[in-house]
């Protein structure tokens, strides 16, 4: 679904992706974990093709975007959803209007069509009756959710997740990742998410990839990732946040809670 | 210990940043001028969102209203005063009337207003569009297919281009009647005379030199209020959105004096127009 051919991007001297490759299947979940300034949110800023990269292919859906016009970009972003980390909802909008942006935008659906899309979005996210109000009478949980549901209305092949507990309280940050987990399964999208919460990523992640220095380190399936033999992700996933490790009900992640970072 | 830096080490490190200054300040005209070329494509193409503009307009113009004609009013009345209190020694105090109207509607009219909106919108407008790209709410419109210029610039680049003219014509206005309550109700000047020297003195030329000018202010206010709130960094946070806003409210004055400058230059000098 999305293919990442040797990408390298540099601001200014500094280099924040060198040479990276990377597949992400349809219809998996891929978590990307790394260091402060690694390159996670960059990488997804080039997926999203807000930025462009010095060299290499971006292959979305069949489709090499690094080169595209605007237009062409702009078609293949409708099959694109994302949930920024601060949701970056419409301050000017109700959370309505936030969510029927997109189908007002670009399509002729009347009032009442867009109505009841919202309506259906905002339940897919939980979220009732908050249809009138404005981003800034909401909590940073319902921010996110109406992010999601914003994210959600075009019905997105892809949706592109930036730190999607990052600010929130232990129960709702598990109360979004529970959401993202069910709405991977029930519309069968393809998900990639930047996190550094090691809880969200074991939970929602069926594919992970470590990016160090601007390149992969190590990619494969959860299970996969906690037998690399590599110390730079075992301290990562350890020091991450152990105790939350802890708590999810896997034996191999119990067993490897065991081990001693090297 | 260290020595103190050689002449022609401090020389050379005021050249660098000077050639470093230039630099940035060149490839800042640069990208201004490249939103304004892609902002009047974008007028030309469609869809148009005439819902957009109405809104800005009417932000623009009715909230600005009050505070054009209080400006306008009170400039006239300055004007009408120092005019009759320095034309009175010579006994020419019966031309304050087209002194009044020649400099309001020449020069003062469309300068204050431009001073007044360069103030209220164009900071307002620097104000919006920065703290939209640190939320990331312009990232948000580009992912969901909406050109950024398209929505946020063209709609405020028109809406400026049409209400700096409009409300200049309210100030010039208010500016000529506060011309008229200045001298008659201080100096006991002819309000029947004041107001035939006005309308002797008002050409279609001056209204048209008025108009122009006010629409290239208006532009000017527009494409650095959003080239001011585009150039900001997504890192930039709050400190960032107030110093583009301070940045935008200083350049929009010098900008509008050097327009007015070249503009005089070319309506006055070059086409001759009066």
């Amino acid at each position: 679904m999305i293919s990442i051919k040797n990408v390298r991007k540099a601001f200014d001297t500094k280099k924040v992706i060198n040479g990276l490759d990377l597949e992400i299947p349809r219809g998996e979940t891929l978590v990307i974990m790394g260091r402060s300034g690694c390159g996670k949110s960059v990488l997804l800023k080039i997926i999203a093709g807000l930025l462009s990269v010095d060299t290499g292919e971006v292959w979305v859906d069949g489709t090499e975007i690094t080169k595209l016009k605007k237009k062409p970009l702009n078609q293949i972003r409708r099959k694109i959803g994302m949930l920024f980390q601060s949701a970056a909802l419409f301050d000017s909008m109700t959370v309505a209007e936030n969510i029927a942006f997109m189908l007002d935008q670009h399509t002729d659906l009347s009032q009442q069509e867009m109505r009841k899309i919202v309506d259906e979005k905002l339940k897919l996210v939980d979220l009732h009756g908050v249809q009138e109000l404005r981003p800034a009478q909401l909590s940073g949980g319902m921010r996110k959710r109406v992010g999601l549901a914003r994210a959600l209305a075009f019905n997105p092949e892809i949706i592109l997740y930036d730190e999607p507990t990052t600010g929130l309280d232990p129960v709702t940050c598990t109360e979004i990742n529970e959401l993202i987990r069910d709405l991977n399964q029930q519309l069968e999208v393809t998900s990639v998410v930047v996190t550094h919460d090691m809880h969200s990523a074991f939970s929602v992640g069926t594919l992970m990839v470590m990016l160090h220095e601007g390149k992969q380190l190590a990619y494969g399936t959860p299970e996969a990732m906690i037998n690399e033999d590599n110390p730079v992700l075992q301290q990562f996933i350890l020091f991450g946040a152990p105790d939350q490790i802890l708590n999810i009900d896997n034996p191999t992640l119990k067993k490897f809670t065991g081990r001693k970072p090297q | 210990m260290r020595n103190p830096p050689s002449e022609s080490a401090s020389s050379n490190g005021l050249a660098f940043l000077i050639k470093n200054r230039l630099h940035s300040t060149l490839s800042e005209i640069g990208e201004a001028c490249r939103l304004l070329a892609e902002t009047i494509f974008q007028i030309f193409r469609p869809p148009w969102q005439f819902d957009l503009l109405m809104k800005q307009l009417l932000f623009i113009g009715f909230n600005s209203l009050s505070v054009v004609l209080v400006s306008g009013f009170f400039t006239g009345m300055v004007l009408g005063v120092q005019g009759y209190v320095q034309l009175k020694p010579y006994a020419v105090e019966g031309s304050v009337a087209q002194f009044v109207s020649v400099s309001v509607v020449k020069e003062l009219g469309p300068m204050i207003t431009a001073f007044v909106l360069s103030g209220r919108i164009g900071a307002s407008i620097t104000a919006e569009l920065s703290t939209m790209k640190v939320t990331e709410q312009i990232d948000a419109l580009e992912v969901m297919g909406t050109n950024p210029v398209k929505y946020l610039v063209v709609p405020r680049f028109l809406a400026c281009s049409i209400m700096l003219p409009t409300l200049t014509i309210f100030s010039t206005f208010a500016g000529i009647f506060g011309g008229y309550v200045a001298v008659v109700s201080l100096f006991g000047f002819n309000g029947y005379f004041y107001v035939l020297e006005v309308q002797k003195n008002l050409y279609v030329g001056s209204v048209l030199i008025s108009l122009i000018k006010a629409t290239s202010f208006g532009m000017a206010i527009a494409a650095v209020g959003c080239y001011k709130g585009f150039s900001i960094s997504t890192a930039g946070g709050a400190e960032g959105v107030g110093t583009a806003t301070t940045g935008s409210a200083v350049i929009s004055l010098i900008t509008i004096l050097v327009l007015d400058f070249v503009l005089n230059h070319i309506l006055f000098n070059i086409l001759g127009l009066i």
